[in-house]
């Protein structure tokens, strides 16, 4: 069954609360609700909000001013594996159903200080998660450099985590687009010198490039 | 097909399908070629089997800002797909995929793990090279001779000295004069500056290893100022998408200048040469055959001389589809090493750390060049339980975003802390050098063809036992200078190592002084047909563990006025 229809029967099933019923209505229309198998609308939306949860607009603009959120939706399409786009794709559903066992309310409904201290402690979790990743993923080459037979070559790595995901996007998307290079940092298109031993002070920005 | 000997399509080929030379490739070794035959007045020929490539309007990228890629240099899923060797190692970036060779067009074989990194464009791979340009020296000429390994070089220091000279002042190498016997200097432009850490480093291991070990800013083909007809370097650091201001040396910016300047350069893209032409009565090739990339059109060009830069392994595989009516196994054959020997430099591992302090310090502007610690072991009074050595390349620099903030989770205080720039951390890699094995080898496959229907090349070369354990010295040593130098919580790293990845393959037709085990005598001549030379990486008779390009350069230069003499 299709996943946006088991979200159907679902919401029936639970009585359909508002709120999922209008993601789903215009779900009809465009690509489904939070988390479907493709991005949509609302999907976006979610995603600057994590991002700008991240990145937050201080003194200089944030991820969401950096249009952070879509941007992640074009690098997952198109650059993520098949296994890594599902992980990325169910982990917006997982960080909402956190929120919602954490606050007892959906993400975008959380107040600005609990999403950050949300995606403080997803975070936390996401390092501890890739930690292990990594020293499996070493496990398995060493097994394999060995005896690419053994069991221990066999085995499976760890998916990634899906906050990791949203959090290494989020910091390439913003530090890498033209408000986050020229107004959060320092961009200088063509230098014409290089200077090995610039004085810095504490405050002064990094470069862009 | 012997109607399509005259071409005529596209204005893009020659009237007349004779020519006192032909070059083919357009590379660093062939764009030299080209030049330096034209202007000796020679009417020259230069064959290219990819597509044109326009100096400054074809480097569509060249002047976006990253933001303004779609994946801001990420590739994508179909691209590694489509260009999966290319994805093995850091050369795979949106701005520069479609210089890359088609790889499903263009397959090969790997009865052991090789990395071939081809680009089959106009300027093949000059406008990607890494531009690092060091000279060999005594040190390596003679170290087949004293070692006993492979065969002696034909050649000494003296014998390319002048035309390192030559190529230098013409391309432009941004150097520093060391005095150091076994990095001889050259006729350099100013050097790029070391920066404030990586100068500390330089004097701790200096002081440290007694004057023994230096750390020296790495010579580069890229012009810190300007020299005729091409502006300096920009400091920018994005060469490889080919610079808009022609600040370093490619083909495009170069050479190929040069050679059409004398009005006796013609150039003709899509033209896959399938085989040298050769008179077994004359011993002499007569010319090439040129299959047409896009209309799989057969056509023939004659000349007197047929210089053979179309890089290492498909200069083998030329000689190896050529003559053989008379020699089963190629053109240059005879000795049964045409094919062998294959090189190449073995790098990828490393050291790394964190520098204390400088806080008060930055840099700015993007330096296209990094340190250079010149080899140090087998040289002198110092010996290994391996032979030859190696030299490593890296930089100082302060972290960027992209480093991990212990402390800062998600948030504003994360934000500020990545805005400015992080800790200092200084990093190399090692390159070393490979011996020759007669059997590390390429050959002609008998089954797989590639689109055109010609075969492809089967490679079976590996490291072995000296490479390996001069590999675990490239960490220990590396490990030990950074400690010297103050240098904090140093890592090793080791990623292993393909043949091939280290795009410095060489060796296939190897140079010597005995046609029974060379393919080309000091000229670099074909033993077999003495108006064919052979000058990229193919000719190499060791590997150095020096960056090659320069050397290929002043042996093609030195060649081509051998050739054009015409004293042979």
């Amino acid at each position: 069954m299709e996943r946006r229809e088991l979200l159907k029967m679902i919401a029936l099933a639970t009585g359909g609360v508002l709120i999922g019923g209008e993601l789903l209505m215009s779900g009809c229309k465009n690509p489904p609700a939070l988390g479907g198998a493709t991005f949509s609308d609302q999907d976006i939306s979610f995603l600057d909000e994590v991002a700008e949860t991240i990145l937050p607009r201080t003194s200089t603009p944030g991820a969401k001013d950096a249009g952070v959120g879509r941007f992640m939706t074009v690098q997952v399409n198109d650059c993520y594996t098949k296994e890594d786009q599902d992980v990325f794709h169910a982990g917006i559903r997982k960080l909402n159903d956190a929120s919602k066992e954490m606050f007892n309310k959906d993400f975008l409904d959380a107040t600005a200080e609990e999403r950050t201290q949300l995606l403080g402690q997803l975070d936390k979790e996401a390092k501890e998660h890739q930690k292990k990743k990594q020293e499996k993923d070493w496990q398995i080459k060493d097994a394999k450099s060995k005896d690419p037979e053994s069991e221990g070559a066999k085995e499976q790595p760890l998916p990634n985590h899906y906050f990791t995901q949203m959090k290494q996007l989020t910091l390439f998307g913003f530090f890498t687009s033209e408000k986050g290079s020229k107004e959060v940092l320092r961009h200088v298109a063509v230098p014409g010198k290089y200077n090995g031993a610039l004085p810095y002070k504490k405050g002064d920005r990094a470069w862009a490039e | 097909m012997s109607d399509t000997t005259r071409v005529n399509i596209n204005n893009r080929a020659a009237e007349t399908n004779t020519f006192d030379a032909i070059v083919v490739g357009s590379g660093i070794s062939g764009g030299w070629a080209a030049k330096e035959l034209a202007e000796k007045g020679l009417r020259v020929l230069m064959l290219e089997r990819g597509r044109p490539f326009e100096h400054i309007t074809d480097y569509k990228t060249a002047n976006l800002m990253k933001w303004e890629l779609p994946h801001r240099g990420e590739t994508t899923q179909q691209q590694r797909n489509d260009y999966p060797v290319i994805h093995r190692g850091w050369a795979a970036n949106e701005a520069v995929m479609d210089y890359w060779a088609n790889e499903k067009d263009n397959p090969y074989i790997e009865k052991k793990p090789f990395t071939w990194w081809r680009s089959y464009q106009m300027g093949g791979r000059s406008i990607l090279w890494g531009r690092q340009s060091y000279r060999l020296s005594d040190l390596d000429f003679e170290a087949n001779l004293k070692e006993g390994v492979g065969i002696d070089w034909p050649i000494r220091y003296r014998d390319i000295a002048p035309w390192y000279d030559h190529v230098e002042k013409f391309a432009g190498i941004a150097g520093s004069k060391e005095g150091i016997s076994h990095l001889p200097d050259g006729a350099f432009l100013p050097p790029f500056p070391l920066n404030l850490v990586e100068k500390d480093v330089a004097s701790r291991i200096k002081s440290h290893y007694k004057g023994e070990r230096h750390l020296i800013i790495g010579r580069v083909a890229n012009l810190t100022q300007a020299i005729p007809d091409r502006t300096g370097c920009q400091y920018r650091n994005r060469c490889w998408e080919g610079c808009p201001f022609g600040g370093y040396f490619s083909t495009q910016s170069s050479t190929l200048p040069a050679a059409m300047k004398t009005g006796n350069l013609t150039v003709r893209p899509f033209s896959i040469v399938t085989r040298v032409l050769y008179d077994k009565d004359q011993k002499r090739a007569t010319g090439v055959e040129v299959l047409d990339a896009e209309n799989n059109n057969t056509y023939t060009f004659n000349s007197k001389i047929v210089f053979l830069c179309a890089s290492a392994l498909n200069s083998a595989w030329i000689l190896m589809n050529s003559a053989t009516e008379i020699w089963p196994d190629g053109l240059g054959s005879s000795s049964d090493e045409l094919g062998h020997n294959i090189m190449d430099h073995h790098y990828n591992i490393g050291a790394s750390g964190d520098v204390d302090g400088y806080e008060d310090f930055y840099v700015e502007g993007r330096r296209p060049t990094g340190f250079y610690i010149p080899r140090f072991v087998n040289v002198g009074n110092d010996k290994r339980e391996y032979l030859r050595g190696f030299g490593y390349q890296g930089a100082a620099n302060r972290q960027g975003w992209s480093r991990e903030v212990a402390e800062m989770n998600v948030g504003a205080g994360l934000k500020e802390a990545l805005t400015e720039p992080g800790p200092w951390r200084i990093g190399a890699t090692g390159f070393g050098e490979i011996l020759p094995y007669h059997e590390n080898k390429i050959t002609l496959s008998k089954t797989v063809k590639d689109k055109w229907g010609l075969p492809v090349l089967e490679m079976d070369a590996e490291l072995k036992e000296n490479e390996w354990k001069m590999r675990k010295d490239i960490q220990l040593e590396l490990k030990a200078m950074l400690e010297a130098s103050g240098v904090k919580n140093v890592n090793t790293w080791d990623g292993g190592h393909a043949m091939g990845h280290g795009i410095h393959e060489m060796g296939t037709a190897r140079m010597g002084r005995d046609s029974k085990t060379s393919v080309l005598n000091g000229n670099n001549q074909v033993w077999d047909a003495l108006n064919v030379f052979v000058t990229d990486g193919a000719c190499m008779t060791s590997s150095g563990c020096q960056n090659p390009s320069l050397t290929y350069m002043a042996l093609t230069a030195r060649a081509a006025h051998f050739a054009a003499a015409g004293k042979w």
